[in-house]
């Protein structure tokens, strides 16, 4: 363990802790920007600089590990200087066009922004005026609210595995792109990790603000890793899916099912009326014709046949509490015990 | 699976065969992918086609199609001959090694190669990668389950991973990834049938009485019912006549559609609850409007056996209704009361009848998803199965031999088909086929075959191939590609419109009733 202060508090970590987790441990918050839980210190923002005895420069809490014996300083006038000009630069690549940005009531550099009181920006530079575009069918880019920050191009590297993007251009002209179309799979993880609005999603673009919008934690309904994600509900629509940080077998990842196969839930296409045939024809019918015709025809059955002679599908997609009953229902209400569903398929 | 999804990341070597887990289980394949390339783990991939995942693999071994018990056995043969298993681990915790042994010595190399295509250098390599580390991870899916010898490929990655020790350590393992959301949950809660809830016996009288019982009843009967595969044989034979199917589509999902259709339009009465007016619900008597996950309370349990919690988003669109209630109120018109007043009262009951999830409630699942076997309130859940002692006491070796799939290739249908999913779409697209996102990414349906196949036939790139098998034909785009093996075409079973299992085998595993979805034999020829 190695011993140190922070803000004149003795806190003990293990050897190898930054500077940052070391604080976090003892309750002590340090502004961040491109630091993000899952993935390895970027230190791309200068947000968490700090100030460390003895040390001429300030340094930043994310990338520098502990050592034993060192009295760091967190807040001080002069660091708040220095993340203040930090976030005035960033900002000179940052148009405020908050009110029309999706990310608007949400976004990490709008808090901080907030939180240090800026309300101009001394510097200009001049700089090529650069249109939103489609970085993939399902995701946009915006490359006027580009930061530079690293998490998309990181994320898709350290969590994906895949490193589909990366950041093209120098200077001002600087952006990220798609490096490699194949590999690139519109699975979200850059939108879900971007501080701003730089990646947007195009499914719902426009659709809601952060703070109109109920969002109902649950668990997803494609394959079996159960993932955890938040329905984004308004006016009883779903329309995004998002994740927390750090939370459920995902971690906050998902994949492009799972961020943006949600359109089915409000799908014009939904059964919305019991079905009774006619002819060969479906006809609407109230829920109790049609209940009393199949407990009916059930009923005639199982007399006729016996209980074996019916047999039900339950349902992967179903709950623990739907299946429960299916199978009650077969066995107790039919007397049959053919029921199954499609765990072979 | 035996151990949770991120014991990956503890595992020296991984073994992944049988599932293309960044197409099917994306999230698993995240960790799969950190554990080789920020842990330094070895991953050895399995698998007839070039899937993704080999992209980061230390070793591919390539087997032809269906010859998996072959490549297993071939691997202990050389596990057990190079002395690496781990032998207080078979003496102490296991029994029936004498004979399982026994029948690996015929599994040389030189045999396996001739049967699986693996030449013996690359085999011996993967022997050592799996047999030296500790713990290692198995993982595998459909690939090797959907065959006729399912339960064998099985037995005998159970057989492996016990050999070296694997079972009931952090980061070993067996471990069968769930393709659907709550396949697991479904299976615990006895959508069986020859089980109640947590696996209890139709068979055992004495869990049918306390079933019965619970359920205010006199009896329940003892007669095993029928699996998926077996109803619509035994509706065609004039066994069944009424079939009540809520949310499943087997007009796509099943094997040798042209027998499941003929099935169900010779039922005399077809009741299907669902979300959409599925291929299937279109040849229903009656269909009932169900809803989707966002619109209801409850659980599902994924592949590592963890129940989560699942909320209710939205209201029902239109009239639709909660499965639940739909049920209950059926229920009741047949004369027998079902009252719940919502999910967690299920649950409720659930918990009192199910052992392995006695401990398992709504107010714990609040704070922290659970593992079972959960028993009590008190128990913590059993993320990791056999720790200090196998469930059943001893881990039992089975001696297995290779058996040839059901249908294999000949002068008349050389082709191998095996079918499966892609990364985009979901089982019978009813739900990634309704919206515009997923189907922007993967607009029509691929069939997947080698440039040295389509050379020899030729196919271009983007022209359409008819693929016949003796059940069916269907005609569909040719991808260019070297994922399948030559000799193998690949067809994702996700379209209705040029459904594969018009082609498929329902050839069983005798044990699983599983159909063999990953080989069947067809020709194909380019279409006019």
């Amino acid at each position: 363990m190695v011993k140190l202060t922070i803000d004149g508090k003795e806190v003990k970590v293990p050897a190898g802790t930054t500077i940052l987790a070391a604080a976090k441990s003892a309750g002590i918050s340090i502004p961040t920007l491109c630091f993000h839980g899952r993935l390895d210190p970027i230190g791309s923002c200068r947000m968490c600089v700090v100030e460390i005895e003895g040390c001429a420069h300030p340094m930043a809490a994310c990338t520098t590990p502990v050592v034993e014996g060192i009295s760091v300083t967190t807040n001080s006038e002069r660091l708040q200087r220095i993340r203040k000009d930090s976030l005035k630069l960033i900002l000179v690549n940052h148009p405020l066009d908050c009110p029309i940005c999706d990310k608007g009531g949400e976004c990490l550099l709008q808090d901080l922004v907030y939180e240090f009181g800026i309300d101009r920006v001394e510097y200009q530079t001049p700089k090529p005026e650069r249109s939103s575009q489609y970085a993939t069918p399902l995701i946009r880019y915006w490359p006027d609210r580009c930061i530079m920050c690293l998490r998309c191009v990181t994320a898709c590297r350290e969590i994906k595995g895949i490193g589909a993007i990366d950041i093209k251009g120098a200077g001002y002209g600087s952006q990220v792109v798609v490096i490699d179309e194949d590999k690139c799979q519109s699975c979200g993880e850059c939108l879900q990790v971007c501080p701003t609005g730089a990646l947007t999603e195009n499914l719902s673009r426009y659709k809601g603000r952060p703070w109109l919008v109920k969002r109902v934690p649950t668990t997803c309904t494609y394959c079996g890793c159960g993932c955890q994600l938040e329905l984004n509900v308004e006016q009883n629509r779903v329309m995004a899916v998002t994740t927390k940080e750090g939370k459920g077998v995902n971690r906050g990842s998902l994949c492009v099912k799972g961020r943006f196969g949600y359109e089915f839930i409000n799908s014009e296409e939904r059964l919305t009326k019991p079905l009774i045939k006619k002819d060969g024809e479906f006809r609407e019918a109230s829920w109790d014709d049609a209940l009393s015709l199949v407990a009916e025809k059930f009923k005639s059955i199982k007399e006729e046949s016996g209980p074996d002679a019916i047999a039900g599908l339950s349902s992967a997609r179903c709950t623990n509490e739907e299946n429960y009953l299916f199978q009650k229902f077969m066995r107790a209400v039919i007397g049959t015990n053919n029921v199954d569903h499609c765990a072979r398929l | 699976m035996t151990n949770p999804i991120m014991d990956v990341l503890r595992a020296e070597t991984i073994l992944v065969t049988g599932t293309n887990t960044t197409e099917n289980h994306p999230i698993f394949a995240n960790y799969i992918k950190e554990a080789v390339l920020k842990r330094g783990a070895k991953l050895l991939v399995v698998d007839p086609r070039r899937i993704d995942l080999v992209d980061y693999a230390d070793l591919w071994l390539q087997p032809k199609p269906g010859t998996d018990v072959a490549w297993i056995n071939g691997l202990m043969h050389i596990i057990i001959k190079e002395g690496w298993q781990a032998a207080d681990h078979v003496a102490e915790c296991t029994v029936g090694y004498e004979e399982f042994a026994k029948n690996l010595e015929k599994y040389t190399p030189e045999y396996v190669a001739e049967i699986t295509g693996i030449a013996t250098g690359d085999l011996y390599r993967a022997a050592k990668m799996y047999g030296q580390a500790r713990p290692a991870s198995i993982l595998y899916a459909m690939g090797i389950t959907q065959h006729t010898s399912g339960t064998d490929n099985v037995k005998c990655l159970g057989n492996l991973a016990m050999l070296c020790g694997n079972i009931g350590v952090r980061g070993g393992g067996v471990n069968p990834l769930r393709g659907q959301n709550n396949v697991q949950g479904a299976c615990d809660l006895g959508a069986l049938p020859n089980v109640f809830t947590g696996y209890q016996k139709v068979a055992d009288q004495e869990v049918r009485e306390k079933f019965a019982k619970a359920w205010g009843l006199e009896s329940l009967s003892e007669v095993p019912g029928l699996k998926v595969t077996e109803m619509f044989p035994a509706v065609e034979e004039g066994k069944v006549r009424g079939m009540y199917i809520m949310g499943e589509n087997p007009m796509v999902s099943d094997p040798d559609l042209h027998h499941i259709e003929e099935a169900l339009k010779k039922l005399d009465f077809l009741v299907v609850q669902d979300i959409f007016l599925t291929e299937t619900a279109q040849l229903a008597d009656v269909v009932l409007p169900g809803v989707s996950f966002a619109e209801k309370d409850g659980t599902f349990t994924n592949s590592e056996r963890k129940v989560q919690r699942v909320r209710k988003a939205v209201e029902p669109v239109g009239e639709a209704r909660e499965d639940s209630w739909i049920i209950c109120q059926l229920a009741a018109a047949m004369g027998y009361q079902m009252n719940y007043a919502d999910a967690r009262a299920i649950m409720e009951e659930i918990r009192k009848v199910t052992p392995s999830y006695g401990g398992i409630s709504y107010e714990r699942l609040e704070k922290k998803a659970l593992a079972w076997p959960c028993p009590d309130e008190d128990h913590p859940g059993t993320p990791v199965l056999h720790v200090g002692q196998y469930a059943c006491g001893k881990g039992v070796f089975f001696a297995i031999d290779y058996r040839p799939p059901a249908e294999t290739p000949d002068d008349e249908y050389p082709f191998i088909l095996s079918t499966g999913r892609v990364l985009q779409h979901f089982h019978t697209g009813t739900m990634t086929r309704k919206g515009s996102g997923l189907t922007r990414l993967y607009p029509e349906l691929l069939a997947e075959i080698h440039p040295a196949d389509a050379e020899k036939l030729g196919v271009g790139e983007g022209d359409f191939i008819n693929i016949t098998s003796r059940r069916g034909s269907i005609k569909v785009k040719a991808w260019l590609t070297e994922r399948p093996q030559p000799g193998v075409v690949f067809v994702p079973f996700h379209f209705s419109e040029a459904a594969v299992n018009l082609l498929t085998n329902p050839a069983l595993c005798p044990d699983a009733k599983i159909p063999e979805y990953k080989v069947c034999a067809v020709k194909v020829e380019k279409a006019s």
